[in-house]
C-alpha cells in the first residue's frame, strides 16, 4: 500500500503546527517554509495525478482497516486534478500574500494556510461520508480565521455572515448524514454506493430526502441561488489574497456534488431536475450583480458566482459529455477568479478608495492585466474562458432544456462583457487624478510572479486545451463508471483486520 | 418514548429555526446551539432507539448501534468549538460595528455620499 495519498493531508498539518510552535517570531523562516510547503504540495499533487492518470484508482485505508468500517483515502483522476488546482492556486496566491505584505497585516496567516490546504486536501481525498464533514469542518474553521485576517469593522461583521451561514449549513450536513445513515447503515461512500442500488424499488424515499439534504449542503458550500447570500460580502470584505483562495472553496462544493451525485446517486433524476434551474438562477444573478457592483470587491465576487453558476449548468445535466466540459470549465473558472482577486487587489493598493468611480490613474501594465483577466472571465476570445463556455454549450445540445442553458448562458456573457467593460472604463480611463504614492510590499517582484503564475497558467490552459480535455473527458468517463470506484474499495482488501 | 425523541427534536428545531433567523448575533448563536442540539438527538436516533442495549458484543442479546454515539461525541466537539468562534467574532463585530446586527449595512453596497 502506498503512502503517497495521505502525504497531502499530513504535510500542511505537520507544517502548520511548525510554524506555529517552533517558528513563533521569525516571519523570514515561517515565509521560506509556507512557500516551500505549498510548492511541496503542488509537486505531490503532480505525483498523484501522473499515478491516477493511469485509470487505475488507489486505496489508502488507515489504519489498515477493512473498508466498511475503517476510513478510507480515494485517490482517482477527479481527486488528483482538484489537488493539482489547489497547489497551483495556492502556490500563486502565497507568492502574492508574500510578496505584497499582507501576511504580515494579522496574526499566524502561514499557520492558517497550511490548515487551510489541508482541509481542502482531505476534503478531495476523503472516500468517507463523515470523515468528508469532518474535512469541511477543518477547512470551514480556518477560512473563519483567514476571512477576518487583517481585521477591521466591515470585514468581522461580514465574517460573522459567514460564519453564521456555514453553521447552519454544517448542521443540514449532519441532518443529511444521520438520513442517510438510517436508511443505508453505513458512512463509507462507496458502501453506501452499492447499498443505494441494491436497495429495491419504493424503499428510497429515505434515500431521496437525505440525497436532497445533502445536495443543499453541497450548493450553500458552492454558492448557488438561493443559498448564495453569503458569498458577496465575504468574497469582498476579505483579504485580497485570502478571497483569491476562497475561489477553491466553492469548488469544494461543486467537487461535493460531483462525487455524490455521480458516485452514490447516479440514477436519480430527481438531482438534476433540481440542480439545474438552480445553476440557470445562479448564473443571471452573478452576472447580473456584476454589471450593478459599486465597488471592485463586490464586481469580482459576482463574477466568482457567475462563474460557478455556468461551471454548474455543465456539472448538472450528468452526462460524461457535459461533465468534461464542466470539469475544463472548472479549472479555468478558478484560476481566473483567483487572478482577477489578486488583480482588484492591487488596484486597491493603488486607488483610495473601493468604490468604481474616477480616482487616481492607474499604470497602463495593470491595465493590460485588467483587460486579459476581463476577457478570461466573461469569456471571451482568446482565452481558455471562452474555450470552456462553448464547450459547455456544445455539450448541452442534446440537452432538453438546451434553449434555456444557451440562452442563460450567452445573455449572461453579454451582461458580464457590460459590467466589467464600465468597471474598466471608469478605473482605467475616466480616472485622471494625481497617482497616489504606492505603498509597495516587501518583494513587489515576487507578487508579481505570483499572479504571472496564474495568467500563465490560463494561457497554457488555452494553448494545450486538447491535452486538458482529454483529461477532463478520462475523468469524467472514470465517474460515470462508479463500479469500479465501489470495486476498488470493497473487493480484494490485502491485510483485512 | 419515538414520540418524546421525536418531539423534542422538532421543538429544538423550529426554536433553532425561529432564533437564527432574527437578525441579532445573540439570538443567531442561541439558535445554532438548539439547532446542533436537535442534530446530536437525531443522529443518535438515527441508529435506532433501544433501551438497555449495549453498544459492545457479547454483553446481551441484542447490541445497540455503537457508530452514532461517535458521531455524536465528534459533532458535539465540533459545534461546541465553532460556538466558541462565533461568539468570539460576535463579539469582536460588536464592539467595532457598535451594533450586534447580522444583515451588512447600506455603507457595504453604497458610497458615502449617495447615503440618504
Amino acid at each position: 500500500m502506498s503512502y503517497l495519498p495521505i502525504l497531502p493531508v499530513l504535510l500542511p498539518a505537520g507544517l502548520g503546527a511548525l510554524i506555529l510552535l517552533l517558528l513563533g517570531g521569525r516571519p523570514g523562516a515561517q515565509r521560506l517554509v509556507s512557500l516551500a510547503g505549498t510548492a511541496a504540495i503542488l509537486g505531490l499533487g503532480l505525483q498523484l495525478l501522473a499515478m491516477a492518470g493511469q485509470g487505475q484508482i488507489l486505496v489508502y485505508r488507515l489504519g489498515n482497516w477493512a473498508a466498511p468500517f475503517g476510513i478510507v483515502l480515494m485517490l482517482d483522476r477527479l481527486a488528483a486534478l482538484m489537488l493539482v488546482l489547489t497547489g497551483v492556486l495556492a502556490l500563486a496566491v502565497l507568492a502574492y500574500a508574500i510578496g505584497s505584505g499582507w501576511d504580515r497585516r494579522g496574526a499566524h496567516f502561514h499557520t492558517l494556510w497550511q490548515f487551510q490546504l489541508m482541509g481542502l486536501n482531505g476534503a478531495f481525498l476523503t472516500g468517507d461520508a463523515f470523515n468528508l464533514f469532518v474535512f469541511f469542518e477543518v477547512l470551514l474553521i480556518v477560512s473563519y480565521g483567514l476571512m477576518i485576517h487583517g481585521a477591521g469593522t466591515m470585514r468581522l461583521r461580514a465574517g460573522v455572515q459567514y460564519i453564521a451561514y456555514n453553521l447552519a449549513g454544517s448542521t443540514l450536513f449532519l441532518a443529511a448524514l444521520g438520513v442517510l445513515y438510517a436508511a443505508t447503515g453505513t458512512l463509507n461512500m462507496a458502501d453506501m454506493a452499492a447499498r443505494v442500488a441494491q436497495m429495491p424499488p419504493g424503499q428510497g424515499g429515505l434515500v431521496g430526502l437525505g440525497a436532497v439534504l445533502l445536495m443543499l449542503v453541497f450548493a450553500l458550500k458552492a454558492a448557488l441561488v438561493p443559498m448564495h447570500f453569503w458569498l458577496p460580502a465575504t468574497y469582498a470584505n476579505a483579504p485580497g489574497p485570502v478571497a483569491a483562495l476562497f475561489a477553491i472553496m466553492t469548488k469544494v462544493g461543486v467537487y461535493g456534488i460531483i462525487r455524490s451525485a455521480t458516485l452514490i446517486f447516479p440514477d436519480m433524476a430527481l438531482l438534476p431536475a433540481l440542480l439545474l434551474p438552480a445553476a440557470g438562477l445562479t448564473l443571471i444573478v452573478g452576472q447580473t450583480g456584476l454589471l450593478g457592483a459599486r465597488s471592485l470587491g463586490r464586481m469580482a465576487a459576482f463574477a466568482a458566482l457567475g462563474s460557478v453558476g455556468t461551471l454548474m449548468l455543465a456539472v448538472a445535466q450528468l452526462t460524461p459529455q457535459a461533465l468534461a466540459a464542466g470539469l475544463y470549465y472548472l479549472l479555468h473558472s478558478t484560476l481566473a477568479a483567483g487572478a482577477l482577486f489578486l488583480a482588484a487587489d492591487m488596484i486597491l493598493t493603488r486607488r483610495a478608495e473601493a468604490w468604481l468611480r474616477p480616482g487616481a490613474a492607474l499604470p497602463g501594465g495593470l491595465a493590460v492585466l485588467y483587460f486579459l483577466l476581463a476577457i478570461a472571465v466573461t469569456g471571451m476570445p482568446p482565452l481558455s474562458g471562452f474555450l470552456g463556455k462553448l464547450l459547455i454549450l456544445q455539450a448541452s445540445w442534446q440537452s432538453p432544456a438546451m434553449v434555456w442553458i444557451w440562452v442563460a448562458v450567452l445573455a449572461s456573457s453579454l451582461l458580464a462583457i457590460c459590467g466589467m467593460a464600465r468597471a474598466g472604463s471608469v478605473l482605467f480611463w475616466a480616472s485622471r487624478g494625481a497617482p497616489l504614492p504606492v505603498a509597495r510590499g516587501p518583494a513587489p517582484a515576487l507578487a508579481r510572479a505570483g499572479i504571472g503564475l496564474l495568467v500563465a497558467a490560463l494561457i497554457a490552459l488555452t494553448v494545450f486545451a486538447a491535452p486538458a480535455l482529454r483529461l477532463a473527458e478520462a475523468t469524467a468517463a472514470q465517474l460515470m463508471t462508479p463500479s469500479a470506484y465501489v470495486a476498488a474499495v470493497l473487493q480484494g482488501q490485502e491485510g483485512v483486520k | 418514548m419515538e414520540f418524546l425523541i421525536a418531539s423534542a427534536i422538532g421543538m429544538l428545531t423550529a426554536c433553532g429555526c425561529y432564533l437564527i433567523l432574527r437578525s441579532r448575533s445573540f439570538a443567531v448563536v442561541l439558535g445554532m446551539t438548539l439547532l446542533s442540539y436537535a442534530i446530536n438527538l437525531f443522529l443518535f436516533a438515527s441508529g435506532r432507539l433501544a433501551v438497555a442495549a449495549p453498544p459492545v458484543l457479547g454483553q446481551g442479546s441484542a447490541p445497540g448501534d455503537p457508530l452514532p454515539q461517535a458521531l455524536v461525541l465528534t459533532a458535539i466537539v465540533i459545534s461546541f468549538g465553532m460556538t466558541a468562534v462565533t461568539v468570539m467574532m460576535a463579539l469582536g463585530a460588536h464592539l467595532s460595528g457598535g451594533d450586534d446586527r447580522i444583515d451588512m449595512p447600506r455603507a457595504d453596497r453604497v458610497p458615502p455620499e449617495e447615503r440618504e
